[in-house]
This record gives structure tokens, sequence and C-alpha cells, in this order.
């Protein structure tokens, strides 16, 4: 498998508190990678709604100086991008379970 | 299997995606069999539902309890929809700037049509709909397109549905590699499971028609298209089915399609196919 999606998940989850405050540069870098799972998902037409918003919500953070915040909100982003994308990439033949026959 | 224990980790490190454990069977690479698809999918609804006459299942959310169908009747008598259907029947009379009318992009003039919508068009090798069927013809005649979401291509739809009424669909699937490609991929579509809530369209209008959700009553996948476009109170106003698709993939958190996406056009061909035969009803009136 290409990407390892509960790795990424349980990375967003166990986010300690940071032991220095965050900086500029690191949530430059969530951000960016948080941006470029989104992509990938809308490539696959497959943008959840909360990816988003989560994207969005760093963003914002991001340009009022809230670094910690805007970290968290990325790596949630980030999180649901890659996600979105393992759904999309199972449900190229899982979808069949479904159909009525 | 890889895939099935990888989305079983995924749902247990993170409770943000519901991941439905579904076990993926192992389906032969078949042939796109559209007629055995069509009666396979109203033998179901007719089985899980026998109670429910078969012509009533364009009546969406009221084929499922009779409460709400008989408010409805009540309501009919008065339709929500009456004003879009006038609004609709003098745009549709109203020549465009250079004099000609809608019924000059259609065949019998627009009248009594709409069951034979979506079409497939051999020529740009894609599904065209009612709804892009209309913006083209405007656009070929000089005029701006109009919203797919908004009121006046509600309103257009909605005379043309109403000149259809009680005219059983009838979709056809021309001999050509594109049209079947089309409708496989509406059913993809339509099965696929898609957003934060993992649900596929089938998950709510073929699993639980009949059942709430928060305060509406699922219609069942059968004749689903029918009815449309639809006026709903809250929406307090009228919507055509590109509206309704954009609302339903927002429900599950999905971002929506772009109007008149490929997939839209494509789910809309391969749902009106399966419910050939049933009558048109729309314009349609929702609580
Ligand atoms: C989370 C559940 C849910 C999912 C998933 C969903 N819908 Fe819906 N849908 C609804 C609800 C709620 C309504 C409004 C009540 C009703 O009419 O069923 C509705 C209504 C509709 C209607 C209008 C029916 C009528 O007679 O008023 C259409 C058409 C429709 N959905 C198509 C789709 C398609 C196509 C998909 C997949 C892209 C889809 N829905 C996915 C919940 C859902």
């Amino acid at each position: 498998m290409k990407r390892s999606l509960p790795l990424a998940m349980l990375l967003s989850l166990s986010l300690a508190p940071a032991a220095r405050a965050a900086n500029e540069a690191d949530y430059k870098a969530a951000y960016a990678a948080a941006e470029a799972a989104s992509k990938e998902a809308a490539g696959m037409r497959n943008q959840w709604t909360v990816t988003v918003s989560a994207l969005a919500a760093a963003k914002k953070a991001g340009d009022s100086g809230d670094f910690d915040r805007a970290i968290a909100a990325a790596k949630e982003a980030e999180a649901l991008a890659k996600a979105s994308t393992f759904q999309a990439t199972s449900e190229k033949e899982a979808w069949k379970a479904m159909e009525i026959r | 299997m890889k895939a099935r224990s990888a989305l079983l980790l995924g749902s247990l490190s993170a409770a943000l995606v519901a991941f439905a454990l579904t076990s993926p069977r192992v389906v032969a690479a078949d042939k796109v069999d559209p007629v055995a698809d069509a009666k396979a999918f109203q033998n179901f609804f007719f089985q899980k539902f026998p109670d429910v006459k078969h012509e009533d299942f364009v009546n969406g959310p009221y084929s499922m309890n009779a409460d709400m169908k008989r408010q409805w009747q009540e309501k009919e008598e008065f339709p929500p929809y009456e004003f879009a259907l006038d609004a609709g029947k003098e745009m549709f009379a109203t020549p465009f700037k250079n004099g000609k009318t809608y019924a000059d992009c259609f065949p019998n003039r627009g009248i009594g049509i709409r069951q034979n919508y979506p079409y497939f068009d051999g020529k740009e090798g894609k599904v065209v709909t009612l709804e892009l069927a209309l913006n083209r013809c405007r656009e070929g005649n000089g005029e701006a397109p109009y919203s797919y979401v908004k009121d006046e291509m509600a309103s257009l739809t909605a005379y043309m549905a109403f000149t259809s009424r009680g005219k059983p669909m009838d979709i056809r699937i021309p001999d050509d590699p594109r049209a079947l490609a089309a409708f496989e991929n509406g059913k993809r579509y339509f099965y696929t499971r898609r957003g934060q809530l993992n649900f596929s369209c089938a998950s709510c209008h073929v699993q639980s028609p009949g059942e709430r959700i928060r305060a509406e009553i699922l219609a069942p996948a059968l004749g689903i298209l029918n009815a449309m476009p639809i006026y709903r109170s809250e929406w307090s106003g009228m919507g055509t089915t590109s509206r309704r698709f954009v609302t339903c993939n927002s429900q599950t958190r999905a971002v929506p399609l772009e109007p008149q996406a490929d997939e839209y056009r494509d789910v809309e061909y391969f749902l009106s196919y399966v419910a050939n035969g049933l009558p048109i009803s729309g314009p349609g009136a929702r609580p």
C-alpha cells in the first residue's frame, strides 16, 4: 500500500502538546503536506467537506499567528484527506458488494 | 484481506471515520447488461414493498408512508409548484432575442418528451440530460445559460415534466460501447461510498427507504427521478435534479461535484433507465 492510513490517523491523534511553541516553518510544512493530500483527494473526485474546513481553519489560525492551533488543524486535514483517498481507492472494487443483482 | 484489515485499523484508530465493514464480494468482471440490471432493480423494490403499487414508487417519500401521502394529496389541490409551472410555461413560449424558442431545440417541440431524458448522444459520446439540453438550447441561440440549481431551470423542467405526466419513463441505451460505459459508470457512482460518513446513494435510497433521517422520510431509489423537479418547503422553492444531487452529496460530507459533471449525468442515466415503464409524476412537492 502506498500510504498508511492508520499510521496517519494515529499520528494525528497522538499530537502531544508541543514541548516548544510551534513556529511558522512547522506550520508551513504541515500545511503543505495537508494541501498536497487534499489535492490528491480532489484529483480522485472524492474530497470531503470536513477536509476543506480543516484546511481553512489551519490557514486562518496560521494567518493570525496561532501556529499550534494551525498545525493541529493541518494535521487533521491531512489525515482526513488521506482517509478519503483510501476510501476512493478501496471503493474502486468494493462498490460491487452493494449492487442489487 | 489486506484492504479490509487496513480499514479495520483505520476505523479503530480514529472515530472520525464511520467506515462500515462490508465484505467485498468477489465479482467476476462481467458484461454490462442493463436489461438484467433494470429487472433486478425493480424486483428488489417490488419485493421489499409488496403493498406499494408499482406506479406509486414515483412519488418518493409518499409511496412509503400513508399519513404523509394523505397530507400530500390534500396539498395537491393547491400545489406549491404551481407558480413555477406557470412561470415555466411562459418562459417556454417566450422567444429568444433571435426570435427562436425552446420548442425549436426539441423533438415534438418539447411537449411530452420528458420521459426520453436523459439520452445518450452518439455525436458527443455522452449522456445529455434535460437540464443540459435546455442550457445548450439557450447558448445555441445566443442566450446566457441558467444556473442548474436555481429557479429558472426548475421552472422550465417543471413545465416540460408536466406535459409528460403519466407517460412511462422510456430511456434507450443504444448499441454503442460508450453508452454502455456511461450506464455502468452511473451504476458505479450510485453504489460507491463517499464522504466522511462513508455512504453511497444506495445506503440511503436502497437500504433505508421509508426510514427517517432527521425529519425526512427517505425516498426509494426506484423511480426517484420521475418526480423531478420538486418543490421543497425546506428550500422554500423548487429544486432541480442537479440541486438534489448536490444536496445529497453534502449530507454525507462529500464535496459535491459541479452540476452536470459526467458522473451526475451518468447516474441520472442509470437511475432513469432502471425506472423505465414507471410514469413521469413531476413536478413534485415535498414537505
Ligand atoms: C445520507 C442519506 C442520503 C444519501 C447518501 C443520498 N441521499 Fe438522496 N435524499 C436523502 C434525503 C434525506 C432526501 C429527501 C427525502 C427524500 O425524498 O428521500 C433525498 C432525496 C433524494 C432525491 C429526491 C427524491 C424525491 O422524490 O423527493 C433524489 C433524486 C436523490 N435523493 C438522489 C440521490 C442520489 C443520486 C444520491 C447519491 C449521489 C443520494 N441521493 C444520496 C438522503 C440521501
